[in-house]
Formats: C-alpha cells, structure tokens, sequence
C-alpha cells in the first residue's frame, strides 16, 4: 500500500508569542515542530505499511524550512519526502493550498491511500483534507479514531469516524483520504537509525517551475479568502477569585459562586438542561 | 430567491439544535442585507413538523431534500447535492455548523464551487457599505481573532461554532415555504457506504453541544473521583469534559478530551475542576461563555482566564457544590 501524507511546518504552540502592536505572531526566534495532530496521520501509515508492505511519503507545502519537518518524518519512517515551496505559494489560504498540494500529489505518481492530520494547530481550519479530497475525487472519511479493517486485495477500508453521535462506520474503495483523530495511535519516537537515514535522504523540492499549475490558483492572489483584521483578544477576564481555606470558606465559596451562576442565568433549571426557555427568552449573547 | 442559506444537520430523522442557531446567525444578516433567509435540509425522515420550526425559527424558505439514500451523512453525495443547489439558486452566504459534518463538506464543496470558507466563525456580520459578510475567527490556539471576507467568490462560506450563539425564540405565526426537492439520481455517489453507528455507552460524549461542560485534570487524582464530577454535569443536563493529561492517564476516553489535541468547545458554561490551564487546553475552552475554575494552586493558569475562580480543596468544593444543587433540587423550582 503505498500512502502519501501530507504534514505542515507549525510554530511549537507552548512557546506562541504574539506582538501586542501588531496583534500579529511573533515568528522570529519560535521553535518549529511537525504539527503535533499530523503525528498521528505518519503513525497511521507507518503501522499501515508494516502490516500490508508499500511505501509512505511525506509531503509538505511551506518556506523551505518545512524540510526539517520532513527529515523528522522520514526520521520516524517515512520513506521519503517531498517538499512543496516557492515564493508563488505565499499567502495561499485553504483552498489555494488544496489546489497546490493536491497537483503535487498527482505528480507523486500513483498511490493508495492519502492520510492526513485533522487540522494544523497554527490555521486550524482542519479544511485542507478535505479539499485534497475534493480535488482529486477520492473518497473521503473525516474524523478517522480508527481503521477496523484492511483488504489490500480488494483495495477496501473499514473505518470509524468519531463524529457527535458516537463512531460512523464506513467502508471505502481505494484510493481514499482520511483525516485522523489522536485516538488512532500513539505516535512513535524517532530512532537514531531514522534519524541518520533521515539525515542522509534527497527530499525532492517542488516548485512552480516544476509543477503543472494554474497560475491564477496560486499564493494570495489565488485565494479567494482575505484576512481584513487580527485582534488580539484579551486573555483575562478579570474574574473574581476567591479563598476557601476551610469548611467555612468552603460554604462560602460555593454560596458566592451560586450568586454568580444564578446572575448570569446558569443554575440549573428544574428538570430542564441551563440555556432552556429562559435563555431563549433573553435573545441570545450580545 | 434567498440569498443567505443555512445548512441544517439531522441524524436519523431529527433536527439537531445547531440547525436552529444557525438561523440566528443567518436572520441577522439577511436582515441586514435586506433578503431572504433559506434553510437547507439533506436528510431523511425529518417531518413536516420539524421543517416548519425552522420557519418558525426565522427561515423564509426551507429546502428540504429527503431521500434513504441521504439518512446518513457520506461526504460525496451530500457535497454533489450542495454544489448542485448552490449552482441553481446561487445564495450569497452559506452558513453550516463547525460540526463533524460542516467542517467536511464546507471545505469539499469549496473547492468545487471555487469559494471561500471560514473555519469555525464565532462571530458574523455585514459589512456595512459592501454589503460583504465579515467572519471572525479564534486562529492559533485562540492567541488571535483574525476577520476574514470573501471578496470576490460565491457564496462567502463559513462554518460556526455550536453554542456560540443562541437560537431565536419560536414564533409560531412566522410564514413561510416549505419546498420538497427531489434527489436526482446522478447525484448519488455511492463509493462509500455507512454500515452502522457504534456508540460506547460508558465513554461516549457529545461536548460540542453541551449546554454545560464539567471537565478535570490531573487535579483530580484518579478515574473514580470523575463520579463528582458526573454528578455536577448531570445536575445541568451537561458533559464531563478532560484535559489532555487526564486522558492520557486514562481516566477518561478520547471523546471527552478538550483543547489543542480534543475537541474546541463554546459552552455557556465551563466549570475546570483541577486543571492547571496549560495553553493547549485553554485553545479549547477560549469562547465559553462563562468559565468557572476550581484548583487548590492559586498560580493555576485557568483561575487568570476564569470569570469566577475558587482557590481551595478540589474535593471539598465540589462535594459542596454537589449537595448544594441537590439541596436546590429537592427544594424545587426557586
């Protein structure tokens, strides 16, 4: 089975500094990691691979430093990878990115399965997936927890998406697309034999020159969307906080947190979930 | 011809909640737009009853496309069905919620329509002027609302947070149309076939369209003492949520994780009992309504980010705000 994955270069969350003028993100400086939930997509293939042979490729769109984060795939045992990048590219929103990513796995040659992470933790749009899907017609499960059966023969999937309702089981033809949640498997560590091999790998650049593409579904200009405005949204809420060092304060406490619950219309009603008639009535949150 | 088109979701048979938020949403802006607002029904099964609450909850029109063939959601058929309406009718807006469903087709049918599409929107409005729909979403982690347009595309998309807005109030006098749509047959895309629904009755939870979300962390020890917290949520009719620890440590399953690697939830109310508030967490919990902090470490980052924070024993507190709401209980309505 051979398995494309596509990864994303993110800043390391824990670290996120945000320039307070510009409410933009500060890069310079910030540790960039593979995007923590696309792990779980390379563990996904890796186990898949081990159990019915192929190969798995990692693919990334980004500054070429998203290199790093390919040689840390193939570090964990990818096979290889490929990078996507060129000034053109700058600025695509999800649907120029889709586009993009999609052409190059179409130049990747043939393939069985494309699994990808649910979303980026920096866009978090979780929309390139499925775009993916969309633009090369392949037969999509989202929200992907598990992979019950395999039938390399007959080139079907078994799978359970966790959606609201508890897991949708589906059965897929390949070649398919899933995006894949934490609960599928616990991603492993890179050895030092993967990181030396990862050291050593070619990972082939992909660039406009060298890519079929419209021109006019590139970058920003190809973008049908447009941020107009970032903010940066006050952190603190200026809550009260209070001490409830005894069984006295204690009581008090929850007296005090009652009187709040109850202000702003969230005890319980009789019987009824918070949010019931009462909250309807009141019209809604500025 | 309506101009501002919700998607409503269903699952076997019934209307989900969020279908009646978002034509809150989209209410608003038809207003503001001077225009109709359709509602947007691909399903099976949902009865007449059902379709005239969504006129009764603000939409002028109601599309409703029924068929067995559409009781289960499959990316492909309801994406063929989308693109097909949305090249009949041509709406300006098309608002779906940020549900399992929204968040797959929204981006599917993008593409295919060649449009723009939001993430996860918590706030909407028009553009004075333009006339253009302003999307406002949390980006990374929630550090950042960014506004986006759709300038030059159609629809402009966006897809919506469950309980980041309130429905309307029913208003049973509200007229308007009902129109069946048939399913062409050319639209079916059976490649991928749902065979079932497995639901783990102990372990499984839907936190996105909780009213009320109680979650733990490490705080809270071990697995039984969740029973507390049970309680607590069941007290609203609510959902037990937990940090990445306290899942990893298994005390909880997946389903019941929030924050960066979980589920990003908005609901009105959300009480973390134990839970330090590392950053990945807090990206999920960012746009409730009201959050509550329980934690006996006043440093705890969840209290800074808390409308009301308690700084004392996990246990005692909770146990006394447990007999407290019974106490409200048996006393009955106040």
């Amino acid at each position: 089975m051979d398995i494309v994955v596509p990864i994303k270069q993110v800043p390391e969350t824990s670290n996120v500094k945000m320039d307070p003028k510009t409410g933009t993100m500060i890069r310079d400086g910030v540790e960039t990691v593979v995007n923590p939930l696309d792990l779980f997509a390379i563990e996904t293939a890796l186990r898949l691979k081990e159990a019915h042979g192929g190969t798995v490729t990692a693919l990334s769109m980004g500054p070429k430093g998203a290199e790093k984060a390919l040689r840390e795939a193939i570090a964990m045992g990818c096979d290889g990878g490929v990078l996507v990048s060129d000034r053109a590219f700058a600025g695509s929103d999800s649907w120029a990115t889709s586009y993009t990513l999609s052409q190059a796995i179409r130049q990747m040659g043939r393939f069985d399965l494309i699994v990808a992470g649910e979303r980026a933790t920096d866009g978090d749009t979780g929309q390139v997936g499925p775009g993916i899907a969309a633009w090369l017609d392949l037969p999509l499960a989202t929200y992907v927890a598990a992979i019950t059966r395999v039938d390399p023969d007959e080139g079907r999937l078994t799978v359970e998406r966790l959606v609201e309702e508890g897991y949708q089981v589906l059965e897929l033809p390949l070649p398919a697309l899933l995006t894949v949640v934490k609960e599928i498997a616990a991603p492993r560590l890179p050895m030092l034999r993967g990181k030396k091999r990862a050291k050593a790998a070619e990972v082939p650049l992909y660039t406009a020159a060298t890519m079929d593409l419209e021109p006019a579904f590139l970058g920003l200009k190809g973008s049908p969307t447009r941020v107009v405005k970032v903010a940066t949204p006050k952190v603190t809420r200026g809550g009260t906080v209070v001490q409830a060092k005894d069984a006295e304060a204690v009581a008090g406490a929850v007296d005090r947190l009652l009187a709040f619950l109850d202000a702003r219309d969230l005890l319980p009603h009789d019987g009824a979930p918070a949010g019931g008639a009462a909250a309807e009535q009141a019209g809604g949150r500025p | 011809m309506s101009f501002v088109w919700t998607l409503a979701e269903q699952h076997e048979g019934r209307l989900k909640g969020v279908s009646f938020e978002l034509l809150g949403r989209g209410r608003a802006l038809a207003d503001a737009l001077d225009t109709k607002l359709a509602s947007v029904v691909i399903g099976d099964g949902v009865d007449a009853a059902q379709l005239e609450a969504l006129v009764h909850r603000g939409a002028d029109e109601v599309y409703a496309i029924q068929d067995p063939r559409l009781a289960s959601f499959t990316c492909e058929t309801y994406s063929n069905l989308l693109v097909h309406l949305i090249k009949t009718y041509q709406p300006s807006v098309l608002l779906a919620a940020a549900t399992s469903t929204g968040r797959t087709l929204m981006p599917h049918v993008a593409v295919r329509v060649h449009t723009g599409l939001t993430a996860d929107c918590t706030e909407l409005a028009i553009e004075p002027g333009t006339g253009q729909l302003l999307q406002t979403r949390p980006a990374i982690g929630g550090n950042i609302m960014a506004t986006i347009k759709t300038p030059d595309h159609r629809p402009q998309m966006a897809t919506v947070r469950p309980k980041s807005s309130r429905p309307l109030p029913a208003d049973p006098t509200r007229v308007g149309k009902v129109i069946a749509v048939p399913l062409d047959d050319f639209l079916v895309d059976d490649r991928v076939r749902v065979t079932g629904y497995r639901r783990d009755a102990l372990d499984f939870v839907n936190l996105e369209e909780a009213e009320v979300v109680v979650a733990g962390g490490r705080g809270m020890k071990k697995a039984e003492h969740f029973d507390l917290l049970r309680d607590l949520a069941d007290a609203w009719g609510g959902a037990v949520g937990a940090t990445r620890d306290a899942v990893d440590r298994g005390w909880l399953g997946y389903p019941h994780q929030v924050g960066l690697s979980g589920k990003t939830i908005s609901p009105r109310l959300y009480i973390g009992a134990g839970i330090s508030g590392a950053i990945q967490h807090l990206a999920g919990i960012k746009t409730s309504d009201t959050i509550v902090s329980i934690n006996s470490d006043p440093d705890a980052s969840l209290h800074k980010v808390a409308d009301f924070g308690i700084v004392g024993d996990l246990f005692d507190v909770l146990r006394e705000l447990r007999r407290r709401l019974q106490e409200r209980r048996e006393e009955g309505p106040s």
